[in-house]
């Protein structure tokens, strides 16, 4: 579906994508993690082919981006970062006109925007604006809208940046949904709970570099380990702990806040730690998450 | 998976494409690139339309702005001024001498605030043409398109504007009627020129600048008097003013004194609204596909 090679995106001086190869399958749903500035959303408007590339290769839908813009939008979806709904119109209304931006009939517009307000949960803010929706009902309707085409390709920037977690996980159902329905996914997020969800392959990605590339359990396999234990201290007592309890874990990450002991069991190397007369505020044992891949890729948290 | 019927006319070769299938391609089509042109833009007016469907009343001012115009003319300025010397030479009163100017001071203003205010909004705050060109639609589609709607809106103004005239007595000639496709002209011009300076309005508060391009235009383009009362080098001043244009096409088409001149008159404002909206595109393409 998306063949890109040594793809670059300059703005002036700036680079913000340096040169990435990706390759999106058929049918599945890929993912873009990295913070804010790493070049997702560059990278997915290339791949919406609204925003020229400055370097490389790029196929979508095997058609080139540059010669071939509008026919490959024809297919797409795009769900931007920040709602672009016309707040001129109603819920109705909006669906309709992007149908007819499309070149769809009248008929076929009405008959979507009914089935579409259905699957969004919007019926019955048919007819009112726009603006008088929350934040997850436009997040919603966005969506929603980014299906009159019925896109062989569907483009979700952030799609749940600012939401609340059960507008989240509504957001996720309908996605799910999709994907069952034949259709390929790409998703940016900085929230890797989202992408480990969502995604069967994802890239890492960090200053314009792709840094991992892999399904979500074994990116988790490859660069971290299956448990992770937390150690919190009162503030000003952690100096000095990481060096303590290395011997306990396969790698010990200091953040400002805790100390993180990556380890096969966290049960027991809390009870070495506590062996060793170290007495946390809190502890926790969890999972590997994405979040710890990225921790160990570029030595930063996702969300700042 | 069913996909929505796209243009078979965006071919990667433009020229290759126009050489097999020249009756598909309109002449627009087959001049431009595809990404800048999906031959899509009435779905622009379909979306005015949309809009507007709720806000019809904003058309009424299309009538009372001509009646209050004509009647301070009619009943106030005319008890002063009785006569004047029409485009012909021969003597009018001084209603009838304004009142096609002002058609094309209408249709300018009208097209001016369409295109400077509402493309302004939507361009920066709305983001409602981020949202276009994620579908096939480019940029000369919704250049097009928004003009478009504000020479049909012109147009609907003009129409009240000549069917109060005709009530004040001031349709003396059917050559009148052609100044419908003048204030059409004239909407052309000016909402393609107003939406290239709209792309370029950084806040609200920068209206200012078209408001100080737009009145001494309305002032000073022959509407109130005419050309001869200005110096010599003057006049070649006001005649690059493209109001200037409008209103000798008006004002000579209402009385019926026809004369080759109109032609270039005419050419002037096409070529304004061609420029103008070949920039549009342009200036938007450089700032939304970034």
């Amino acid at each position: 579906m998306v063949e890109a090679k040594a793809l670059v995106k300059r703005f002036g001086d700036f680079e913000a994508v340096r040169g990435i190869d990706v390759q999106v399958r058929k049918g599945e749903a890929f993912g873009f993690l990295g913070p804010n500035g790493a070049g997702k959303s560059s990278t997915m408007r290339m791949i919406a082919s609204t925003s020229p590339r400055s370097d490389g290769d790029l196929r979508v839908l095997g058609m080139d981006p540059d010669v071939d813009g509008p026919r490959i939008r024809a297919r797409l979806g795009s769900v931007p970062q920040q709602d672009t709904l016309d707040t001129e119109l109603t819920v109705r209304q909006n669906l309709q006109i992007y149908g007819r931006y499309f070149g769809m009939s009248r008929a076929d517009v009405r008959r979507k925007a009914t089935e579409l307000m259905e699957f969004a949960q919007l019926a019955e803010r048919a007819d009112g604006l726009v603006d008088a929706l929350s934040g997850g009902m436009k997040r919603r309707l966005t969506i929603a809208r980014s299906l009159v085409n019925d896109p062989d390709l569907l483009l979700l920037d952030e799609p749940t940046t600012g939401l609340d977690p059960q507008a989240r996980h509504m957001l996720w159902d309908r996605l799910f949904r999709l994907k069952a329905g034949g259709v390929t996914l790409i998703i940016t997020s900085h929230y890797m709970d989202e992408v480990e969800q969502l995604c069967d392959r994802l890239v890492v990605m960090d200053g314009g570099h792709i840094v991992a590339e892999g399904s979500p359990s074994e990116l988790i396999a490859r660069y971290s380990t299956r448990e992770v234990l937390e150690l919190r201290f009162a503030p000003g007592e952690q100096g000095g702990i990481a060096e303590q309890v290395a011997e306990f874990g396969e790698r010990v990450e200091e953040l400002p806040d805790r100390v993180l002991v990556y380890t096969g069991d966290g049960e027991r190397a809390l009870e070495q730690v506590h062996g060793r007369d170290v007495r946390p505020v809190s502890s926790l044992v969890r999972r590997s998450t994405l979040e710890d891949v990225f921790l160990r890729l570029t030595g930063r948290t996702l969300v700042d | 998976m069913r996909t929505a019927p796209t243009s078979s006319t965006t071919a990667p070769d433009a020229a290759a494409q126009s050489a097999t299938a020249p009756a598909r391609r309109g002449p627009l089509l087959r001049m431009l690139p595809a990404p800048l042109y999906a031959g899509r833009a009435r779905a622009l007016l379909e979306r005015s339309a949309m809009v507007y469907s709720r806000a019809w009343l904003v058309f009424v001012s299309g009538v009372v702005e001509p009646l209050l115009y004509l009647l301070a003319f009619q009943v106030g300025f005319g008890k002063l001024v009785e006569q004047v010397t029409g485009p012909g030479g021969q003597p009018m009163s001084y209603v009838a001498f304004v009142a096609p100017a002002l058609l094309a001071a209408s249709a300018m203003n009208g097209a001016v605030f369409d295109s400077t205010f509402n493309v302004f909004f939507k361009f920066r705050y709305n983001k409602t043409y981020d949202a276009i060109l994620a579908t096939p639609l480019g940029p000369l589609d919704i250049a097009l398109g928004e003009i478009g709607w504000a020479v049909l809106r012109g147009g609907l103004y003009a129409l009240a504007f000549l069917g109060v005239m005709a009530g004040f007595g001031l349709v003396t000639s059917p050559w009148a009627l052609l100044l419908l496709p003048v204030a059409l002209l004239v909407s052309f011009a000016f909402s393609a020129v107003g939406m290239v300076c709209a792309t370029f309005l950084k806040s609200p508060a920068q209206f200012d600048f078209v408001q100080l391009a737009v009145m001494p235009m309305f002032l000073l383009s022959t509407t109130f008097y005419p050309l001869s009362v200005y110096p010599e080098p003057l006049q070649y001043a006001v005649q690059c003013l493209p109001l200037y244009h409008g209103v000798e096409l008006t004002r000579g088409l209402a009385v019926g004194v026809l004369d080759v001149s109109m032609l270039g008159h005419a050419a002037y404002l096409l070529a304004l609204a061609a420029v103008g909206a070949y920039f549009t595109a342009k200036r938007l393409a450089r700032l939304l596909l970034r």
